[in-house]
């Protein structure tokens, strides 16, 4: 039963790149797109998802919905800083690796927590041991791993969190 | 006409960002430092530029959110591996740094 809703998903979610990139609408096309994502995800759907169908609940893709805008808007507050620190004449960085705790557990979760932390101000994630991310951080501000994780993947984990759990 | 406008301004700030980002890796002083401006510039960078085209061209626009999406989710997967990488291979911090938690954990 599991598998069959993992198999679903998976399907699903190839039919919509199908309809995205083929760009038409006939009816041939919809057709074969439904065969080929069916026969595709049969094979592999136990590398895309854990969860299945359970992932498509109303709740999760209203705060995957919120994620993306805000994620876009701490790329564009990090790039902001990048572009500061490297025009200004004494490059003002401060460099050094910290390591913090997630709350995450799901290998889904680490990775998202993980690109996350990349993508926004002065934070980029070197290792992963288990539920502690080593961070090189361009301008450490504190060294303690309890206040680290909080400065840096708090406000990501509150929705991620809703997210996925 | 409009969204030509629209589109040429997101392109031109793709550009500057990617500009920005090849200054950052040129100043500078480590490999780790020239991951994170390498990494966030390109990435908005890249984004912008390809958004910016599929607003001109509205027939591809769905599938320049797709695209840019994928980069989204993959290119700081490289970052990662690139840091990661070179950590093990022994580069060392600029002399500049001020913590080194990742190398202490390992002496013990």
């Amino acid at each position: 039963m599991k598998n069959i809703s993992r198999w679903l998903y998976t399907a699903i979610i190839m039919f919509i790149l199908w309809v995205i990139f083929t760009g038409k609408l006939d009816s041939e096309e919809l057709i074969a797109g439904v065969v080929i994502s069916l026969v595709l995800a049969l094979f592999t759907y136990r590398y895309f998802t854990e969860k299945g169908l359970l992932n498509l609940t109303p709740k999760k893709i209203f705060c995957g919905i919120i994620y993306f805008p805000y994620l876009i808007w701490e790329m564009i507050k990090a790039n902001l800083d990048v572009a500061y620190r490297v025009i200004h004449p004494k490059l003002p960085i401060k460099p050094g690796i910290v390591k913090i705790k997630t709350n995450m557990k799901s290998d889904l979760g680490k990775l998202l927590v993980a690109n996350s932390i990349t993508l926004t101000p002065g934070t980029f994630t070197l290792d992963i041991k288990d539920d502690t991310l080593y961070i090189h951080w361009i301008n450490v501000q504190t060294t303690d791993t309890e206040e680290a994780s909080k400065a840096i993947s708090g406000r990501f984990e509150r929705c991620l969190k809703r997210f996925l759990d | 006409m409009w969204n030509m406008i629209f589109g040429e301004i997101l392109i031109l700030i793709g550009v500057i960002f990617l500009f920005l980002g090849s200054l950052g890796v040129f100043r500078m002083p480590d490999v780790y430092n020239r991951l994170q401006a390498g990494t966030k510039c390109t990435t908005l960078g890249a984004f912008s530029t390809i958004v910016g085209v599929g607003i001109i061209e509205p027939s591809w626009f769905l599938k320049s959110l797709v695209i840019a999406f994928f980069l989204l989710l993959t290119n700081p997967v490289a970052a990662h591996a690139i840091g990661r990488a070179s950590y093990k291979m022994g580069v060392k911090l600029t002399e500049k740094s001020v913590v080194d938690q990742y190398g202490e954990e390992k002496d013990e």
